[in-house]
């Protein structure tokens, strides 16, 4: 039983993780149908960016902020940069253009930083609480409770603020959206600074636990991708359901298993699922009637 | 309200529209006939600064409004019902309304959310469904009243009547004319010439990119030219 438990606390932390990176792909699709495969390397800046200001002396929460900002105008950079002069382009392309920004962050990052890992102080030190024979990390919780308070903001966000709906009607019909007085260029500045922000805090609360070097991103994009297509693309709820069932299925899969066989015990059910249900757990059938 | 004059617009190296003249006065509804391909939803596309005009200009309520931002054209007062209503279909009715009056926040827009279910009560019946679920009609109903949430002065309409049964055509028509008791002026594309002439003030006949005839409504519907090539007369 204390077995099981230490798996599903190491599952569910795991799970938050995906979650949290997932929730991310959330924004930048529902305004764009754009999957942005930039969203690890946004995770990465998160994390480094505050391991140098840290080290730099500046404290550990002021650091965190500083590279959450930091991480958020990366993303701007991305949207003014390399997404809004593709303006026209199909989606495909925008999606090889996010490629292409993540493999020019990860070399960046190489250089303005450097190639070995890292880590700063756990937000609550390092002492475990013992529930039921099974132990967890105080910073498994902030990753757990930060990734649910992230799910909370943004399910209000998008469901609750004419903000938000803008940004659903952007993704839907961009000229229709523009007829309505939207902004359309707003709302994509302000999804990419959202997605970053998002990717950067999932940096900031894992990397005590995971460490993080310049080249963590792909892993955590893969996963957290896969996460945000088993809940549903562009689904909150989506996001975060997928992220801790994906969490879960790997931990159980290693503790009673194996860990060689994690990842193909979670690709075999991300499968399944997709055959049964192609638009995800909760994702949308999209039927329009003409 | 509303003047055109020398517009021109392109789409890659194809002129589409070669120096349009149009003028709406206040109050007015006029109407733009003219048959696929002549460069209709264009000219409105490009009055609401979705399509950019590669040459003329445009002046409403005395503002050069030519190369302004599709938004900024919006709080100015001109809206859009596009064609093929172009409704959000991930949103629900009542969302798409809402967002039809995105740039106010006051109290108002819980009176015109009101005066619009009241206008089609089709609508506030529906107001929870998905706006994908709705039939073509009741879609061009919410594309209509969606666009008068933004509070315009003047209202472009494009094809409110394409893909429509005669019943439901009517029915679109007589809310366009009611346009004039809200105070709203506007100016409607339409292929069904002799629908929109029965309604409209004053008309224009647009042919390949060019106004080619004008003149009060209830003249262009006894013109020979057009009985022949528009009315099937």
């Amino acid at each position: 039983m204390s077995e099981f438990l230490q798996f599903l606390f190491s599952g569910v932390t795991v799970g938050a993780v995906y979650a949290l990176v997932a929730l991310g792909f959330t924004i930048i699709y529902n305004a764009s149908d754009v999957v942005n495969f930039a969203q690890g390397e946004f995770v990465m800046l998160g994390g480094m960016s505050t391991v140098f200001l840290y080290e730099a002396g500046i404290p550990l929460f002021p650091a965190a902020v500083l590279a959450i900002i930091l991480t958020s105008i990366v993303g701007v950079a991305l949207n003014k940069l390399a997404i809004e002069p593709a303006r026209g382009a199909s989606v495909v392309s925008l999606i090889i253009i996010t490629i292409g920004a993540s493999i020019f962050l990860r070399g960046m990052a190489q250089i303005v930083f450097d190639k070995q890992i890292h880590r700063f102080p756990a937000f609550s030190g390092e002492q475990p609480f013992v529930v039921g024979g099974a132990t967890i990390l105080p910073q498994s919780l902030w990753i757990i409770f930060g990734a649910l308070a992230i799910f909370g903001a943004l399910y209000f966000f998008f469901t609750k603020t004419l903000t938000g709906k803008a940004v659903l009607a952007t993704a839907n019909n961009r000229d229709a959206a523009k007829l309505m007085g939207i902004n359309t260029n707003f709302i994509m500045t302000l999804s990419f600074a959202m997605s970053a922000g998002i990717g950067a805090i999932a940096g900031v609360l894992v990397t005590p636990m995971t460490l993080t070097s310049y080249d963590v991103g792909i892993a955590l994009a893969l996963k957290g991708f896969a996460a945000a297509m088993l809940g549903g693309m562009g689904r909150p709820l989506g996001a975060l359901v997928g992220g801790l069932a994906i969490g879960m299925i790997e931990a159980m899969t290693a503790g009673y298993i194996s860990s060689e066989y994690k990842d193909a015990a979670t690709f075999i059910v991300i499968l399944a699922v997709l055959f049964i249900m192609p638009n995800g757990i909760f994702g949308r059938s999209a039927i329009d009637r003409v | 309200m509303l003047s055109v004059e020398g517009l021109r617009s392109r789409y890659g190296r194809i002129e589409v529209l070669h120096g349009v003249d149009i003028h709406v006065k206040p109050g007015e509804i006029v109407t733009v006939v003219g048959a696929n391909g002549a460069g209709k939803t264009t000219l409105l596309r490009c009055l609401s600064g979705i399509q950019p005009a590669a040459a003329g200009t445009i002046t409403f309520k005395g503002n050069d409004i030519s190369r302004t931002t599709p938004h900024h054209r919006v709080k100015q007062g001109l809206a859009q019902s596009p064609e093929g209503r172009q409704i959000f279909t991930n949103l629900s009715v009542e969302e798409n309304l809402r967002l039809g009056a995105y740039l106010f926040s006051d109290d108002r827009v819980a009176t015109d959310l009101a005066d619009a279910f009241a206008m089609f009560p089709i609508l506030k019946e529906k107001r929870n469904l998905s706006a994908g679920e709705l039939s073509g009609g009741q879609q061009q109903m919410l594309a209509i009243a969606r666009a008068l949430m933004a509070r315009p002065d003047c209202l472009l309409l494009d094809e409110p009547s394409m893909g429509l049964a005669p019943i439901l055509v009517d029915q679109i028509l007589d809310v366009v004319k009611n346009l004039r008791s809200l105070n709203v002026t506007a100016l409607l594309v339409e292929q069904n010439a002799y629908a929109a002439l029965s309604i409209a003030d004053r008309g224009y006949v647009m042919e390949t990119g060019k106004v080619t005839i004008s003149g009060p409504a209830q003249e262009l519907i006894a013109d020979e030219r057009i009985r022949a090539a528009y009315l099937g007369l």
